[in-house]
């Protein structure tokens, strides 16, 4: 069986700044995505990052992705294997994963899980319908591969993701006809909201999907009006005529691997659902195993990226790595970190994070 | 239905690649993945859920849900949503829970 010493799964901002870490100490290190592309969802952000300074921020996600990817892609420790798809993962450290349908096993001794999130869904009559696509979905649609989702959308939620991905459909000619929002106010940054409502869009709070009509994809959508217990009122039904229904209803950590292998996980709403229960150097409950980024709780791309660098560090220290001026270092990540999730925005991380008892 | 033109990305001339979907032949470009290249080509439905034969397209484009599985040169239960496309790929929507041939 192949040997590795660090395996890291998922090439996002946090698999590939950890994997940073890894090499700038010395350590050999191999990296397994399932796409076929690095990046995570940074490779479809073609818009000005939020977030830390330090983390590049107001630079857009894509250039943001190209300054790590050359950071680290030519060097002789790296070995990259894409197009596979991690299946298994064992108690005694061995990885399973598949590629171009063959099964292939790897033995690690340190694993660092960052994996990211898969994106949520809501009940309504007609969900399973072609045409109703995550917001993840539908940018990768259009700015990976060039392929507009339809011509006349209905946004579901008002979270940053719901409002950049409005945005974004707009740049791409895509009309969008309205965004609803269940809540009783917007949930994302107001500078965004603003800047579609600038362009005509129309944000309705207190308004859901009742259903999605149409055969053999949507052809139309009826929303209706909430109540405060978000309970639809009879008689306020809207139809729209669109062909996608776009759904940016939040994230949910991808785990399944990390219990696999029996890690604790603990279910945390704030943070998204079930997630590794970690330390502050972000060691699961397993010794030699790791969990940076959106799998241990959505957040955002730059706190990802010092979670992963802060992850690769203190793996490599674990195995005996020298690290240079490593204390000073962690310590300053952590006090970034910090200071990003004391931010207004951060309330919900802060609670989540108290839950899990990391704060 | 692909995007002409972009305030922020330039989407290059692509090599143009055949392929089939159920038996009709199709053109897609190089680097798409197989549902890119049918959604660029108007093809919504990727497959039927197995029970109630109700339509799916796909939902996540990141190989997580199932919801774009196909039969790709008589393999079953593909991800068409990350499987890169390449020439002459014989595409079919397939048959309940799929069958290897
Ligand atoms: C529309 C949108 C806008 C955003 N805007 C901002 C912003 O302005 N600023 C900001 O800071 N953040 C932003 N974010 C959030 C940011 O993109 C994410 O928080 C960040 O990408 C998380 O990084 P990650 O490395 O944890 O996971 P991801 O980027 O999700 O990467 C996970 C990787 O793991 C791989 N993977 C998963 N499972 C497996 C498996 N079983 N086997 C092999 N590989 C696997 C995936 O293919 C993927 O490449 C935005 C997100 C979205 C969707
Ligand atoms: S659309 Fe979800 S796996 Fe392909």
């Amino acid at each position: 069986m192949k040997r590795a010493e660090f395996v890291i799964i998922g090439a996002g901002p946090a698999g590939l700044r950890a994997a940073k870490s890894l090499l700038d100490a010395g350590a050999k290190v191999l990296i397994i995505d399932r796409s076929d592309l690095l990046g995570g969802q940074l490779t479809k952000q073609t818009h000005m990052f939020f977030g830390s300074e330090k983390q590049h921020a107001s630079k857009r996600g894509i250039d943001i992705l190209k300054l790590m990817v050359d950071a680290i892609i030519e060097h002789e420790n790296l070995e990259i294997i894409t197009n596979a798809t991690v299946v298994g993962l064992y108690k005694d450290f061995v990885i399973g994963y598949v590629k171009a349908d063959v099964y292939y096993k790897i033995q690690a001794d340190s694993i660092i899980l960052a994996t990211g999130a898969s994106e949520k869904a809501i009940p309504f009559e007609n969900n399973d319908l072609p045409g109703v696509y995550a917001a993840g979905a539908v940018q990768t649609l259009m700015n990976v591969y060039g392929v507009k989702p339809g011509e006349k959308v209905l946004m579901v939620g008002s979270g940053n993701i719901g409002l950049i991905v409005a945005y974004q459909l707009m740049q791409a000619g895509v009309e969008v006809v309205k965004l609803i929002e269940a809540a009783s106010h917007i949930g994302g940054y107001l500078v965004h909201a603003s800047k579609i409502k600038r362009l005509g869009v129309d944000i309705c709070t207190n308004m859901s999907v009742k259903r999605a009509l149409g055969k053999d994809h949507v052809e139309a959508v009826e929303i209706w009006k909430l109540d405060a217990q978000w309970k639809g009122i009879e008689g306020t039904e809207e139809t729209l005529e669109v062909d996608t229904i776009c759904m940016a209803v939040g994230l949910a950590p991808l785990t399944e691997l990390l219990q696999q292998l029996g890690a604790e996980v603990k279910y945390v709403r704030e943070l998204g659902g079930n997630v590794p229960v970690i330390n502050q150097q972000f060691k699961t409950s397993i010794d030699g195993v790791y969990a940076c980024g959106d799998v241990a709780g959505i957040e955002e791309a730059s706190s990802a990226m010092m979670a992963g660098e802060i992850a690769g560090i203190e793996a490599a220290l674990s195995r005996g790595y020298d690290v240079e001026n490593a204390a000073n270092r962690l310590n300053e990540l952590r006090e970034d970190l910090s200071n990003l999730r004391n931010g207004p925005h951060g309330e919900k991380i802060r609670a989540g994070l108290a839950k899990l008892g990391v704060l | 239905m692909r995007i002409k033109e972009h305030p922020i990305l330039t989407f290059e001339a692509k090599e143009e690649i055949q392929f089939y979907y159920n038996g009709e032949r199709i053109v897609g470009y190089r680097g798409d993945t197989i549902a890119s290249a049918l959604h660029a080509a108007g093809v919504k439905k990727l497959s039927e859920s197995i029970h109630q034969q109700r339509p799916r397209g796909f939902y996540c484009a990141i190989g997580n849900c199932a919801s774009c599985n196909m039969e790709v040169n008589g393999v079953p239960n593909v991800r068409t949503c990350i499987t890169p496309l390449e020439a002459n790929m014989d595409v079919r929507q397939q048959v309940g829970k799929g069958r290897v041939r």
